[in-house]
């Protein structure tokens, strides 16, 4: 019995074998005509290739197709599909005119990230120069830091907001808020009190980050500073000119994580609006491809404003590479 | 007679409280773990607070001398939370829809990333640049007319609506694990090619026999992110799966409407007790998988090289 399931799985497998080489035969004919370095490109095209259909078909074409969509009023005829009406720019002119809650969005959105950027970056940077410490249960609390990770998700975290499970109850009745909400303007004082409002959450968002940092600690070279000491620098000079130049590439790429986690996230108010207006009869398809392509915008200004800021390849960073080459 | 404290020389004290080099004295060591245990407080407070809530009973949750220890340990929220979930074939609907494009997304994202990093091909340079971007733009710009592609194709509302994306390399964070394998087959030396290829081995099978093993590690790390990221990934799992499935986030996001359908009428309402039962209910799972598999997680992260260079 088992001899014969056995024969019958070596049949299986030539005929498997067999059929494959069937299949890539005329593949085979076509790159050995060609010279070792065209075989590689074809080769090379051929592990891409399910990446390059995916691309063209399922981010390129659609990335145009939402552009296209954002200047015609879409309505969806049943059993038809969809059909289009060119309307030119209505679709924006009434979002910059109009659509007050998609402005107000907006631009509380970009108040926040200018808060949130800067604070996560800096609470996980703090965090991992602790964690970057010897010290006893490191693991331990490393993995604690890491949990919201593996947890956070926009119904569990609005659960846990609607709870108020967010903020710590003493920080909320210091009488803070209202400190804040008479001394600034409003356009800041609205993102810092949700900033304290979610601290904890803000923490929360930055896990990736401290161990983003804390890989980028460990591989530092310990003899710089010991050279810096020398010459007569304190822990803290040292840590403005050594580590944090260092560290400049990985903060841009921290940066970047952030900025893309958080707009991106389920609960925010704008991709939230935008999925809302999608089935609004009034609005449609095209009016919400209108405002995705304002928030691309947007974001991609974001990013290409902090990458200018942050800008890896800074004075700083030059001069410790440079002793990092002149060492070797 | 001296007190105890005096007994010791001075200096010693210095020594025993500042250490030799500050960094090993007693002082410094009292603030990292004050400020370990503070940080870590703030953590985990949202998940005591959960579970807390989720172990009061109505009475514990009205009486204001009851804050954080309820009077009694009380399942019964638990209980209820199981019911309206439907916590047993929205588990395994769940799954479905995450493990499928999980494991698919990491083995394309294998195969892509051995592609870009062991071969040279005219424009390689444009369409790496390319993927990298694929990151950034956000998924609202593409998913309209992705919506309207899988209305076409008949697939919306339907697990292929997520599947589709994942098969080619175009789901959540996709580049990503592109990247990820990228980065690691960039460091396998090109002499274990060589070496196979002179024993006959096509490219191919090079892939298979030789980096699919190597990169095992690479694989874990990309399959258990890509897990969680599907796992807790609810707005286009809601769009685009529609009425045509039900993952347990989506029915906590709708958890009101949920509980009325299920227990409601009366004087029963969804209070924050069971609330938190149910959020707790629905990351467990996770929770479980993190600490058994946290080391992979984190080192995953250190590994896979997304942080350097």
């Amino acid at each position: 019995m088992l001899k014969k399931f056995k024969q019958g799985w070596q049949s299986l497998k030539t005929m498997l074998s067999k059929g494959w080489r069937f299949l890539t035969k005329p593949f085979h004919r076509l790159t050995q005509r060609l010279s070792n370095r065209q075989r590689e490109a074809v080769v090379g095209y051929a592990f891409i290739s399910i990446w390059l259909v995916g691309f063209i078909f399922l981010t390129a074409i659609p990335l145009i197709e939402s552009f296209i969509f954002s200047f015609h009023q879409i309505t969806i005829v049943g059993g038809e599909g969809i059909r289009l009406f060119f309307t030119g720019l209505t679709n924006y002119i009434r979002i910059f005119s109009t659509d007050l809650e998609f402005l107000s969005r907006l631009q509380r959105f970009i108040g926040e990230m200018i808060i949130f950027l800067p604070v996560m970056n800096i609470l996980a940077l703090m965090i991992a120069i602790l964690l970057n410490r010897k010290f006893k249960f490191r693991g331990f609390f490393r993995a604690i830091f890491f949990l919201p990770v593996i947890i956070t998700s926009g119904p569990v975290i609005a659960e846990l907001l609607r709870q108020g499970a967010g903020t710590i109850p003493t920080l909320s009745e210091s009488g803070i808020f209202e400190i804040i909400a008479n001394g600034l303007p409003r356009f800041l004082s609205e993102p810092i009190q949700s900033l304290f409002t979610q601290i904890i959450f803000m923490l929360w968002f930055s896990g990736v980050q401290v161990v983003l940092y804390l890989a980028g600690l460990q591989k530092l070279d310990q003899s710089m500073y010991e050279a810096a000491q020398i010459d007569g620098a304190n822990a803290w000079e040292s840590f403005w000119k050594i580590t944090l130049p260092s560290l400049r590439p990985m903060i841009l790429v921290a940066s970047i994580y952030t900025i893309v986690t958080l707009a991106t996230f389920a609960n925010n108010p704008i991709i939230l609006l935008i999925s809302n207006v999608m089935f609004d009869p009034n609005k449609g398809y095209g009016y919400a491809s209108g405002l995705a392509w304002i928030y691309f915008l947007v974001i991609a200004l974001l990013l290409l404003i902090t990458t200018a800021l942050i800008n890896p390849k800074e004075k700083g960073y030059r001069v410790v590479k440079e002793y990092q080459r002149y060492k070797r | 007679m001296k007190a105890w404290f005096m007994r010791l020389p001075l200096t010693t004290w210095k020594r025993r409280l500042l250490g030799m080099k500050f960094t090993d004295g007693l002082i410094y060591q009292i603030v990292l773990y004050a400020l370990l245990i503070i940080i870590g407080f703030v953590y985990l407070y949202p998940l005591l607070h959960m579970l807390s809530y989720s172990l009061k009973s109505l009475t514990d949750l009205l009486d204001p001398t009851i804050n954080i220890l309820p009077s009694s340990l009380y399942l019964q929220n638990f209980a209820d939370a199981l019911l309206v979930l439907e916590y047993g074939p929205l588990l395994l609907e769940s799954l479905t829809v995450t493990l499928i494009p999980a494991v698919v997304q990491t083995g394309v994202a294998s195969l892509i990333g051995y592609g870009f990093a062991r071969f040279q091909f005219p424009l390689k340079k444009v369409w790496f640049a390319l993927l990298l971007a694929t990151y950034i733009i956000p998924p609202q710009v593409t998913m309209i007319p992705r919506y309207v592609l899988f209305f076409d194709l008949g697939i919306l509302e339907t697990v292929y609506a997520i599947i589709v994306p994942a098969t080619f390399g175009q789901g959540i964070a996709s580049a990503i694990f592109v990247l990820i394998f990228y980065q690691f087959y960039l460091m396998v030396p090109k002499a274990l090619d060589e070496a196979a290829q002179l024993d006959g081995a096509s490219r191919w099978t090079i892939y298979v026999k030789v980096a699919i093993p190597l990169s095992l590690p690479s694989f874990l790390t990309a399959f258990l992110f890509s897990f969680v990221w599907y796992w807790n990934e609810t707005y286009l799992a809601r769009l685009f799966l529609g009425n045509g499935g039900e993952t347990l986030l989506i029915r906590l996001l709708n958890f009101v409407s949920a509980y009325n359908a299920v227990l409601g009428g009366g004087s029963n309402v969804a209070n924050e007790a069971i609330r938190m039962a149910a959020t707790l209910l629905i990351i467990a799972p996770l929770v479980m998988a993190y600490f058994i598999l946290q080391r992979l997680f984190i080192e995953g992260i250190d590994k896979s090289g997304i942080t350097g260079e």
